[in-house]
């Protein structure tokens, strides 16, 4: 296995990375060894938990079911840079006032996906926000509070936009 | 909207000026979990940082006859492949026994398996290479050549005379036995007009952690000296085990704990692996690292909750419980586990059954049993949910007996606010408890009456829905009585030192460590408020054992009642040494002053004489000015340990709010609340939370959480597709309340809030479930977890 390699191209966080890979290794595993991107987080590693959850040309996969080879010329995106682009500041904010974090483990993979959600607009139910965030495990919270900071934030745009 | 904006409380006792305690103030660490710049230990790389990974056996019960290594070691990037035999000659051998649990046993454990495996998932080799991938692909490389041997796996014949024994020198599977009988149960259930009984069983799960068990040990041959980056609750605890079994003092050894992807319990034990992985590093020089993968965790992270309970309950007609008995049986896997022991949760049974309720009458008889499984041992509210379900489960069933209303039942035998101190049926001793307070509380704000109203409308339509109780008490901020008494070196007391820095923040170094539940804010919060200075000002250092006073860590519900407790009282401590100084330089007595806000002030007017800064300036740089004589000491530390009592305890009560579909067989849950007194609300959100968490884990075990073996001893579910964990679209919103009676030990008076959740959750999911089936004369469900085909069969349509 190991002598079977690719050579990747691809953008990370806007940053050109160039790299060569083993063809096993898998997408997070790439971005938390190779680069040393350690935001996303690896919880079980066959595609339960959302704890590896990124972003690959604008929609959310899971990083251990996807391999490095296979982003060649992909746009990925991770916690670390959609941080500082500021896209999520807010949602953010709101996870930090209403403790919708304890460990802190899921929380990457949870943002992100809470992201995806939101960025559809409009208000959605709590069902929807909770059948939505369902495959992102959290073993702290219970979920509630996770429910409330993303309906507070929904509720916050959608009133912005008027 | 649910985000509530902070706000200060009305002043207490507890209360100064800018005071933080009652306050929701968000956690100081979120910020960078929130944007991946945490540091857990999986994120940790080292120079020449190796990688371990473990052949582990895949029988229950084998002697092994050969390891070959010969093409592992072969294998690309392997550095080294260590057997047990080998290893053992760095690391000791442990016996998880504590003295204080009478007549516990069990047999000395290796940090690798030593001519033996005795669970599915036991390390029984140890393969260091570059990478994770290459210590893996040396794995499967390494031949063992096992002899199967007879496994034990059930319980209920551990101690027959046919069965095999697991460990031959101990003489029989038996590893503790515990029985209790206090007052006159014969004459209670003598007396009683109906007498019901019932048998409980726990399905076996585990923590599920996010992040799984990790550690890099690093061996530093010039230093002679380890430093060990470990994901645990007891940073102290652990500095003690490895220079033990590594034979290094203490002080050669540190133990640094930053963040933590969870842990309830799962991670304040002593594991093989992780100790093979400092035995590595010392064996090869070099750092190394072991991260449990998902499969791992489940075959080896502790397990806890098999357990078998028969229990009985006498009542009269007019609802007076007459006495209680219970024999409780219990497969802990094959060793004690180390240091905490695997009798703890049998011995919380005993003691937390027929808690809440006056009835004095009480026989037990719990026994723990060895068994070819993985290891159980202490998981989040230790004992409590099965305590909590047999005693609920046994008070409905009476209650439907003697047709009474459930809640009723409960009012007519709870213990009286104001009888404490008080005690429960096996000698449990309480300070204070709020039962009655806390029932009327859920009594109207889940407007019982309205409930059962609906309830019964909907039940002409075919809807079949449930409402359930439970009652609890809850152990927090243990003595020294849960472990130093049985000669365990883990610190009950715990302390913290706090410094002022030059520009007049301040720092505190505390003994208690984070994992999630916000330990960091509470401490900031409580040294804030008694020194004086706003929260932004106070930066916490936790979970490095060079760099903290000695303390326990966290886990049992102390880190904010006895971490918290230490905290308040170095701040006042310290504020007192400022206004030694601060009397100094302004020429007039301390006790007119205060410190306030990042400022001493007048203590009468509130008028600012200093600001901190300043005095910090004069103290550190122009000491020279001080009047002569006057030494300032910007430093102080204060530890605590309660002394009065063995436990705080707590108590509540939860409800669920659930309904049966009887065609699926599933339940869906519509709504839980949970009423609790944990004394001083430090942090009303974090509370909250704690106990929306602590539910939800018990929702888990009430429902979907079940570590299914075979009679082999396999582990047939063992990844996140097969166990089942409880996640948003399955969870109801869970409405908290608080009654607040503070402990009298401490001046903060907080109690602990992490286990009530996770205490009161499952039993009140099954007396929902079979409230909800009771008019279909379906059979009673007492076998958790509570799956659709364990509905169906009891509806009798499978």
């Amino acid at each position: 296995m190991s002598d079977m390699r690719c050579d990747i191209e691809l953008t990370v966080n806007g940053e050109t990375v160039m790299e060569t890979v083993e063809a096993r290794t898998t997408l997070v595993d790439f971005l938390r060894e190779t680069l040393a991107l350690t935001g996303s987080h690896v919880g079980c590693e066959h595609g339960v938990c959302g704890a590896c959850t990124v972003r690959v040309d604008g929609a959310i996969v899971r990083g251990c079911l996807m391999l490095a080879a296979q982003c060649n010329g992909a746009k990925v995106e991770t916690i670390e840079g959609v941080s500082d682009s500021g896209q999520i500041a807010d949602l953010q904010s709101a996870f930090e006032r209403r403790n919708a974090l304890q460990c802190g483990f899921c929380t990457p993979g949870m943002l992100l996906t809470a992201q995806e959600l939101l960025s559809n607009g409009g208000v959605p139910s709590r069902e929807t926000i909770r059948e939505h965030i369902s495959g992102n495990y959290c073993r702290c919270t219970g979920y509630q509070a996770i429910v409330d900071a993303i309906e507070a934030v929904a509720q916050a745009r959608a009133g912005g936009r008027k | 909207m649910k985000i509530v904006e902070d706000s200060p409380p009305v002043l207490t006792a507890l209360d100064r000026p800018n005071s933080y305690i009652g306050r929701s103030v968000p956690r100081p660490n979120l910020a960078r979990l929130a944007q991946g710049r945490a540091q857990f230990v999986t994120d940790v790389t080292l120079p020449r940082m190796a990688h371990v990974a473990f052949v582990r056996s895949p029988h229950a019960h084998a002697r092994i006859k050969t390891i070959d290594a010969t093409a592992a070691k072969k294998s690309p990037g392997v550095i080294a492949v260590v057997t047990g035999a080998e290893l053992a000659k760095v690391i000791t051998p442990w016996v998880g026994v504590l003295t204080h649990l009478k007549g516990i046993k069990s047999a000395p454990q290796h940090a690798i398996a030593v001519d033996r495996a005795c669970w599915v998932g036991e390390a029984v080799c140890a393969v260091v290479a570059r990478t994770r991938a290459e210590a893996e692909d040396g794995c499967e490389k390494v031949t063992v050549d096992y002899e199967e041997l007879q496994a034990v796996t059930d319980p209920e014949t551990a101690l027959d005379a046919k069965t095999p024994v697991i460990h031959p020198d101990l003489g029989d599977n038996l590893t503790f036995e515990r029985v209790h009988s206090a007052g006159d149960p014969d004459n209670g259930f003598a007396e009683a007009d109906a007498v019901v009984e019932a048998t409980f069983m726990f399905g076996r799960h585990t923590g599920v952690c996010n992040e799984p068990r990790a550690i890099v040990a690093d061996w530093n041959e010039g230093e002679q000296r380890l430093t060990a980056y470990h994901a645990t609750q007891a940073p102290h605890m652990m500095q003690n085990l490895f220079a033990k079994h590594l034979t290094l003092s203490e002080h050669q050894v540190r133990v640094v704990t930053k963040d933590v992807g969870g842990s309830f319990g799962i991670k304040v034990h002593t594991y093989a692996d992780e100790m093979a992985t400092v035995a590595l590093s010392k064996l090869l020089k070099r750092p190394v690292k072991f991260v449990a993968d998902r499969i791992e965790s489940f075959v080896t992270d502790i397990h806890a909750r098999d357990h078998r309970v028969k229990g009985r309950i006498g009542v009269k007609n007019d609802g007076t419980i007459t006495a209680w008995e219970i024999d409780a049986l219990s497969g802990i896997g094959p060793y004690s586990v180390y240091p905490r022991t695997s009798g703890i949760e049998a011995n919380q049974i005993v003691n937390l059954t027929g808690g809440p309720y006056t009835c004095p009458n009480y026989k037990a008889r719990a026994r723990v049993v060895f068994q070819n499984k993985n290891v159980m041992c202490q998981y989040r509210a230790v004992g409590h949910p099965i305590a909590t379900a047999v005693t609920e489960g046994l008070v409905e069933l009476a209650a439907v007996k003697i047709g009474m209303d459930p809640l009723e039942i409960r009012r007519r035998n709870l213990i009286a606010d104001d009888a404490h101190p008080s005690q429960g049926p096996s000698g449990i001793k309480f300070e204070a408890l709020s039962h009655h307070a806390s029932l009327a509380h859920l009594d109207s704000m889940m407007n019982y009456a309205g409930l059962r109203a609906e309830q019964a409308e909907l039940r002409k339509q075919g809807i079949y829905r449930g409402i359930g109780f439970a009652s609890f008490v809850e152990v927090t901020n243990p003595s020294a009585a849960f472990y130093g008494v049985g000669g365990a070196k883990i610190s009950a007391q715990d302390g913290a030192t706090v410094r002022l820095d030059a520009t007049g923040a301040i720092f505190c170094h505390t003994g208690v460590s984070e994992q999630g539940q916000g330990a960091e804010a509470v401490i900031a919060q409580c040294v804030a408020t008694s020194f004086g200075v706003p929260m932004e000002q106070v930066r916490v250092i936790m979970g490095d054992t060079d760099n903290t006073p000695y303390g326990g860590g966290t886990w049992a519900s102390r880190a904010a009642g006895i971490g918290g407790e230490a905290a308040w009282q170095a701040g006042k401590a310290l504020r007192g040494n400022v206004l030694a100084v601060a009397g100094s330089i302004l020429q007039t007595t301390p006790d007119t002053l205060d410190v306030r806000n990042g400022a001493v002030v007048d203590a009468a007017t509130g008028t600012e004489r200093m600001p901190l800064h300043e005095l910090a300036r004069i103290c550190y740089f122009r000491p020279d000015t001080l009047p002569a004589g006057v030494q300032s000491e910007l430093v102080a530390t204060r530890h605590y340990v309660p002394r009065a009592w063995a436990f705080s305890f707590t108590n509540g009560i939860q409800a669920s709010y659930l309904e049966v579909d009887t065609d699926s067989g599933f339940v869906k849950l519509l709504k839980h609340w949970c009423i609790e007194d944990c004394g001083t609300v430090i942090n009303p959100q974090l509370v909250d939370e704690q106990i929306r968490g602590g539910v939800v884990q018990g929702l888990g075990a009430a429902l979907f959480e079940h570590c299914l073996y075979d009679q082999r001893g396999q582990l047939l579910n063992g990844n996140m597709a097969d166990y089942l964990v409880p996640m948003a679209v399955e969870m109801p919103d869970i409405e908290c309340g608080h009654v607040v009676t503070p402990t009298a030990d401490s001046e903060l008076g907080a109690k602990g809030a992490g286990e009530a959740g996770t205490a009161g959750a499952p039993g009140c999911v099954m007396n929902a479930i079979n409230d909800a089936l009771r008019p279909l004369n379906a059979k009673l469900l007492t076998d958790m977890p509570f799956t659709p085909d364990k509905i169906l069969r009891a509806l009798g349509k499978v």
